[in-house]
């Protein structure tokens, strides 16, 4: 399931706030259902800045490459080498083992703009039924 | 039977496969040791070892010569036999690209006569027959597009716009050529957007590029709509025509408001292509562009048939005058079947299609329920529901023996079956695909296990996808075993 304390993005990605206003992001399990196996990661380097829902790097699964959005502005801290040396992380483990970078945030009051978990389930139960009309 | 064997693997030390005919010169001396190779530990085998060899492999082979190949958006027909004898005539087969004109006068006339045939079959103005693939078309006809507009002193178009449900090659192409891609959304009935379109196309919009029919197989009735706004704005509605097989004697991309549009000969006019080519993407291109067309073109003059280079040319895409062999097959197509023939080509292909539509719906989700050209975009999202994935019915298929559909694209519909059955299928090839896919629905409710687990009948079983993508290897190299 989301988890509850993460806030997430209508691009499928999460950022997990954590002490001295920074945040872990990744891409949720929906995104990573629907992507397939990840092959490639194509991520921002340290010291890099992001602005909230800009292009910050690519993901490249067997089925197609998607641009990644940075669910909030600020300046990439880390990124996690595990992640890029096995990408299958992302399927396996999309909010543990499989985030993609860890951010120090510009304007934490962002994250007001990002849904709760309980709002993005409906949000991807909400695209399913569009889907099917 | 399986086939897993290399020919190192059955070499045998003074094993020999040819026999060379008694010297009839004198010897010379080798050259000094320090000069000669090492021993090249190539494969020592008997002549019926290297035919069985190769003829086993042929046998794993799977085309649209053994079997239903409804790869959609790539038109897999049958290529009529007749193109290969026409190809190997040795006027065509055994001419060089620069010997004099005055002695290839008769490729030069069918290269002409192509030329216009496929201006005639577009309702465009121009051809030039340079580009040797749909993508260099593209390459094309985005080149062109700036070429205009810099001719014409507006250097601020730095965009390409591209719906949704486009073929990669239209971003990467606009990309290509130094232009950022705006991506224009497609409306819930499938076509473009025209709220998305309006706010998009301004003046630093250079382009939209538009295929027609869409890559959901459907005709996007607001084309005339979308051909206004863009002209009105000053941009070029470029074309994309790797779904002409639709359209051929019933639509011209012209009479549509499409300014320039490449022609996939391969894919339309029938020539083979899959496994890398060859392939033949003639630009065609409206009476004001035509000034900017890739070289050569050939023209007639009073006495002969010659090249010529337009006045503002973007130059040549390759050393010589396209691919050659596929123009003369194409050229073969158009002729033996006429106008009236081609008309038939694109009833049969969008009957086809919509029979499939049809039968399966049923059984597969159908995303865009209206009718459709000459393919079907079916979305194996019922069948995820429960925990099937539209990988595992595609793998499943070859079981049953049939190359399966495009699968995952267009990128817009989600667990996509992207069906493209051509005209050359007759109805009892289709209701046999179509029973195998009733079967497979059954399966996925029933016993999806063998989905997950298929190919089951074939040399070997599920790829490692992931695998193929991080690790490829395709060298060979002499004693590294796999």
């Amino acid at each position: 399931m989301n988890p509850k304390e993460y806030k997430y993005t209508q691009e499928h990605e999460w950022i997990c706030p954590e002490p001295g206003n920074k945040g872990k992001v990744g891409i949720t399990d929906f995104a990573q259902s629907e992507l397939g196996d990840v092959v490639y990661l194509d991520l921002p380097s340290p010291g890099t800045q992001v602005e909230q829902f800009k292009k910050m790097g690519e993901i490249e699964s067997v089925k197609a490459v998607s641009d990644l959005f940075a669910p909030a502005s600020g300046q990439v801290l880390e990124v996690n080498q595990a992640v890029i040396d096995e990408p299958g992380l992302v399927n396996h483990d999309p909010y543990g083992d499989g985030w993609l970078v860890r951010l120090e945030l510009s304007n934490p009051s962002e994250l007001d703009a990002l849904m709760g978990s309980d709002k993005y389930d409906e949000f991807i139960a909400q695209l399913g039924e569009e889907d099917s009309e | 039977m399986g086939h897993h064997y290399l020919l190192p693997d059955i070499s045998r030390p003074g094993r020999i496969g040819c026999s060379l005919p008694r010297l009839d010169v004198p010897p010379s001396e080798l050259p000094s040791e320090e000069l000669l190779r090492q021993e090249l530990n190539l494969p020592e085998l008997s002549e019926v070892d290297v035919v069985r060899y190769f003829i086993a492999l042929s046998k794993l082979n799977y085309g649209v010569d053994t079997g239903f190949y409804p790869l959609g958006s790539c038109t897999m027909k049958y290529n009529p036999r007749l193109h290969e004898d026409i190809a190997q005539l040795p006027g065509f087969a055994s001419i060089h690209p620069y010997q004099p004109v005055e002695s290839v006068q008769g490729a030069l006339q069918l290269m002409f006569e192509l030329q216009q045939y496929l201006a005639e079959i577009t309702g465009m103005n121009a051809t030039s027959l340079a580009p040797m693939a749909g993508a260099q078309g593209e390459l094309a006809s985005i080149l062109l597009v700036k070429a205009y507009h810099h001719a014409r002193g507006d250097r601020l178009r730095k965009k390409i716009l591209v719906p949704d449900s486009s073929h990669g090659t239209n971003p990467a192409t606009a990309a290509m050529c130094g232009f950022e891609v705006g991506t224009v959304s497609s409306n819930n009935e499938g076509n473009v957007d025209l709220n998305s379109l309006e706010s998009m196309m301004n003046e630093e919009a250079a382009a939209v590029t538009l295929t027609i029919p869409n890559t959901l197989g459907l005709f996007d009735p607001q084309i005339a709509e979308i051909s206004r706004l863009v002209h009105e704005r000053g941009g070029l509605l470029c074309g994309d025509g790797a779904n002409l097989n639709s359209l051929l004697g019933k639509a011209k991309f012209g009479d549509l408001g499409i300014d320039c549009v490449q022609v996939n000969l391969h894919k339309t006019f029938s020539t083979p292509h899959g496994g890398g080519g060859p392939g033949s993407g003639p630009i065609c291109v409206k009476g004001n562009l035509a000034q900017f067309l890739p070289s050569p073109l050939v023209i007639k003059n009073d006495k002969e048939y010659t090249f010529t280079i337009p006045l503002k040319s973007i130059g040549r895409l390759g050393a010589s005058y396209g691919n050659f062999g596929v123009m003369v097959k194409a050229y073969a197509y158009i002729r033996t079947l006429g106008a009236e023939g081609l008309k038939e080509v694109s009833e049969n292909a969008v009957l086809n299609a919509n029979y499939l539509k049809e039968k399966l719906k049923a059984y597969y989700h159908l995303p865009y329920d209206r009718t459709c050209m000459h393919e079907v975009v079916f979305s194996g999202k019922k069948q995820k529901a429960k925990g099937v994935k539209t990988l595992d019915i595609a793998k499943r298929l070859l079981d049953y023996g049939f190359h399966p559909p495009t699968i995952y694209f267009p990128l817009v519909v989600s667990e996509a079956i992207m069906t493209e059955p051509t005209e050359t299928e007759s109805k009892e090839t289709l209701d046999a695909y179509i029973d195998a896919m009733k079967e497979i629905a059954r399966e996925a409710d029933e016993n999806p296990e063998i989905l997950h687990t298929a190919p089951h009948n074939t040399p070997v079983r599920r790829l490692d996808e992931v695998k193929a993508a991080r690790q490829l290897d395709l060298r060979w190299r002499m004693g590294k075993h796999h």
